[in-house]
């Protein structure tokens, strides 16, 4: 046996891709994984999307005119489980996994097999989450916060699978961080310190040390739920000495650190985009490192700014607001080091570009409304209405979801050798840009006026806006299929793109050639540091 | 870290099928416990989920099994530098720290419960009317064996005392972290009758910690009336005391592989993760239990 491990020792250096489909199914290399996280993501974020169509599609008017409202309910919570946990989580993962090895002058991420095993579980969860759709009761239809005791005593059988769906995503996100933190600490490249690694990896450090710290507290919590509904315990049942609002400390303690998962690896890919573009080192680089580690640990202290109105103590509403509002100053700091960033640089704007310096005026636009959200008397107001959608959604779609589009466009040619077409690019974005702001920014609006969210029928005085918001999300949506149409055709008949690529671009990745070889920096000794602080 | 002498060559594992099948394999398990405990709830009588799960439970058991002998093969063809080495050591004291979030959730519940929502239904603090209207002759008290809603949530007739079992279980786990840490002490001096000696006895003081919780669980259905249906407190006790004992199950397991792996000549001084990763986790499983006596047992009772 040990004869047969040698010879695979000696070549595994050498070897290329396995032939044929099965190669997807077995591979332990690190681009090939990425590359499925990426386009299951994408495959997640078209069904998320369609369900978001269906609830704009119900809200064009006023009335009930093609679901009942029970779908309705699935709608909104699948909406948001597959879009969190299907679309946006595993693209960052996928960047991971194709970024960071690269980056740091690694071989391969550090538990290759375990890698496969992140990525193969979510097929499977997604499968099972999804075809709940079709049991009898109907899917989940409790929101994706599935609050006690909507998820406990009133939901349909089905949420026994949903809650197992969550056990497996819990699961693939803990292996995938713990390969990540342990690939960034063990791999590096020799003679590269932590403070010389480019931003992305930094970012997803501490986006993997919080997966492995919270992922494990909503399993916790979809537990107690599984015990409550199936062993009669009273987690979540006041009658038994429990309480309801327990679930939600407990879920929370989750969700908040939860929306820094989704938005730290962000900031990573916009500090890696904007001083490209703009010919300058980026400003600020310590200052950055300290701003996402202050966030990381301000998002464990917070979590009950969601639940201003559940009857917390005075001390607790004043405690969590003034702690929330603190988050606000590393997040400026970062606002600060992009636009200083860019300041005086010689910028050209090309598709990366453009969704980077999207994403840094609209997410912060998210991030305003977010403080307004976190005065709690203020919130006493804002509460369950679709000024806290619009604020969401502002900082996930032109926040987390364009930096995802950002990182394809900006890497792509590194990932396949051939340059996508630069006019089609910038088609989508220009009809992305549109629609995110059509979609969402009336929903500030009606939200402040008082349409409350997770509502199939509203009155007559919201009309308007939701029919403004309804066109923008068909347009937004609509559009994506653009950028799958950009990629496919860079994909097939792309102009070869060189090892460069982007003229200010600095970093590993772009010290190998294009499409970046089968396998990377195989031995510690081909490592050269000069190009690596990015 | 730019120690010249830390980086050797790497190792990358080619293709293998084993994820997909553990994958498969956990799928089923977990598809088959749902479709189990549904079955159960609507009062199905039909055996094709407990099938599912057990044909699962076996593909992943199997999968992981060969996983597990293909990392120590490769450990024993020196594919491994120290540097790879340490790959696996970050990866468990990484998961150790997911395991103690778990807990913490389970922790954070018991404080929660305790300190305020206790309180609340009795009557104290900013929540008066509601209760007031809903449970009007609830005292709020620690242990609670008296419940709100008693025809739901019988409550029980006494609470677990700390002395007896318990505390032959403290004392039973608190041995064995010394004795592992001798059978750690034998390995190191390359004394081999020490180290399976000293890893037998652990194994066998875990068993034994085993034993002792089911008897004190029997107690407590038997003769203390306390269930896991008896409201908040057969809650907050059983899960918490149940995920540790379920830890402690496969904590002793991993010793036991460990043992059987020193019988067979593994591990040397400079080559024992699989040794150390067993001994770590054990270690764990008793700080968890240090805190589960003091906080369920001692100011529980
Ligand atoms: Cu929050």
């Amino acid at each position: 046996m040990s004869a047969i491990i040698e010879e695979h020792h000696h070549d595994d250096h050498h070897h290329g891709p396995a032939k044929g489909l099965m190669r997807w199914v077995f591979t332990t290399n690190h681009k090939d994984i990425g590359t499925l996280y990426l386009w299951f993501s994408f495959a997640m974020f078209l069904l998320g999307g369609t369900f978001a169509l269906v609830i704009r599609a119900e809200l064009f008017q006023p009335g009930l005119q093609l679901v009942e409202p029970a779908f309705f309910n699935q709608m909104t919570t699948m909406h948001g489980l597959i879009m969190v946990f299907g679309a946006v989580m595993p693209a960052f993962v996928g960047l991971a996994n194709w970024l960071v090895p690269m980056m740091i002058g690694a071989p391969d991420m550090a538990l290759p097999r375990m890698n496969n095993y992140s990525f193969w579980i979510l097929p499977f969860a997604f499968t099972m989450l999804a075809s709940t759709l079709f049991m009898e009761g109907g899917g989940p239809n409790f929101g994706w916060t599935f609050y006690a005791p909507l998820s406990t005593d009133f939901a349909p059988p089905s949420v026994t699978y949903f809650i197992f769906a969550v056990h497996l995503m819990g699961i693939s996100s803990i292996m995938g961080s713990i390969n990540v933190v342990v690939t960034i600490l063990n791999l590096r490249a020799p003679g590269m310190t932590l403070m010389q690694m480019p931003l992305f990896v930094w970012t997803w450090l501490i986006t993997a040390y919080l997966l492995i710290a919270v992922m494990p507290v909503l399993a916790g919590v979809v537990t107690m739920m599984l015990m409550d509904i199936h062993f009669g315990t009273a987690f979540f049942n006041a009658g038994g000495g429990g309480d309801p609002v327990l679930f939600q400390h407990v879920f929370w303690f989750f969700g908040h650190p939860e929306v820094y998962i989704m938005i730290l690896p962000a900031f990573g890919v916009v500090s890696a985009i904007i001083p490209t573009f703009a010919r300058k080192r980026l400003f600020g680089y310590a200052s950055m490192v300290y701003a996402t580690s202050s966030i990381a640990f301000l998002s464990f202290i917070v979590w009950a700014h969601h639940m201003f109105t559940v009857g917390m103590p005075l001390a607790g509403e004043l405690y969590f607001m003034y702690a929330t509002m603190l988050i606000a100053v590393p997040t400026g700091v970062k606002v600060f080091n992009w636009v200083a960033t860019m300041w005086q640089g010689s910028m050209t704007f090309e598709t990366p570009m453009l969704f980077a310096i999207a994403f840094v005026i609209l997410f912060t636009i998210g991030g305003l409304s977010g403080l307004m959200l976190s005065i709690a008397p203020a919130d006493f107001q804002y509460q369950d209405t679709y000024f806290v959608v619009a604020h969401f959604h502002y900082v996930l779609v032109p926040g987390s979801i364009f930096s995802i589009m950002a990182a394809v466009y900006y890497w792509l040619p590194k990932w396949t050798g051939n340059m996508y077409d630069e006019t089609l690019g910038k088609t989508h974005f220009w009809l992305s840009f549109v629609g995110v702001n059509v979609t969402f920014f009336p929903q500030h609006f009606i939200g402040l006026a008082g349409m409350p969210r997770r509502i199939p029928d509203y009155a007559l005085q919201f009309a308007d806006y939701n029919m403004v918001s309804s066109v923008g999300a068909f347009l937004f949506g609509f559009s994506q299929l653009l950028f799958l149409f950009i990629v496919i055709k860079c994909i097939k008949t792309g102009k070869k793109a060189t090892a460069q690529v982007w003229e200010g671009a600095h970093g590993l990745e772009w010290t190998i050639p294009s499409p970046a070889p089968y396998h990377t920096f195989s031995h510690p000794d081909e490592v050269d540091l000069k190009e690596a602080h990015g | 870290m730019a120690n010249d002498a830390t980086y050797e060559s790497y190792y990358v594992p080619t293709d293998s099928k084993l994820p997909i099948f553990a994958s498969l394999g956990i799928f089923l398990t977990v598809f088959g416990m749902g479709n189990m405990l549904n079955e159960m709830k609507a009062g199905v009588d039909s055996s094709f989920g407990s099938w599912v799960l057990l044909i699962g439970g076996l593909v992943l058991a199997a999968t992981l099994f060969v996983w597990f002998s293909k990392v120590i093969e490769e450990n024993h063809a020196k594919l491994y530098s120290d540097q790879m080495n340490r790959s696996y050591v970050w990866g468990m004291s990484w998961f150790i720290f997911s395991e103690v979030m778990f807990f913490g959730a389970f922790f954070g519940a018991l404080f929660y419960v305790r300190f305020f929502v206790v309180p609340w239904l009795g009557g104290e603090g900013n929540r008066v009317p509601s209760d007031y209207l809903f449970y009007p002759d609830f005292v709020g008290a620690w242990p609670m064996v008296d419940t709100p809603d008693p025809t739901r949530f019988p409550g029980a007739i006494e609470p677990m005392g700390w002395y007896g079992l318990p505390l032959v279980n403290t004392l039973l786990l608190v041995t064995s972290s010394f004795t592992v840490t001798l059978a750690h002490h034998g390995l190191n001096e390359g004394n081999r009758r020490k180290l399976v000696g000293w890893l037998a006895l652990t194994v066998g003081l875990g068993i034994a910690f085993l034993i002792c919780q089911v008897l004190e669980y029997q107690h407590a259905y038997a003769e203390l009336g306390l269930t896991l249906t008896a409201g908040i407190y057969g809650t907050t006790f059983f899960m918490l005391t149940g995920f540790h004992g379920a830890h402690v199950t496969l904590g002793t397991f991993m010793l036991l592989v460990m043992l059987f792996r020193a019988m067979k000549g593994h591990f040397k001084p400079d080559d024992c993760f699989g040794f150390e990763a067993a001994a770590w986790y054990w270690h764990f499983v008793d700080v968890v239990w240090l805190g589960l006596f003091l906080f369920i047992y001692i100011l529980g009772s």
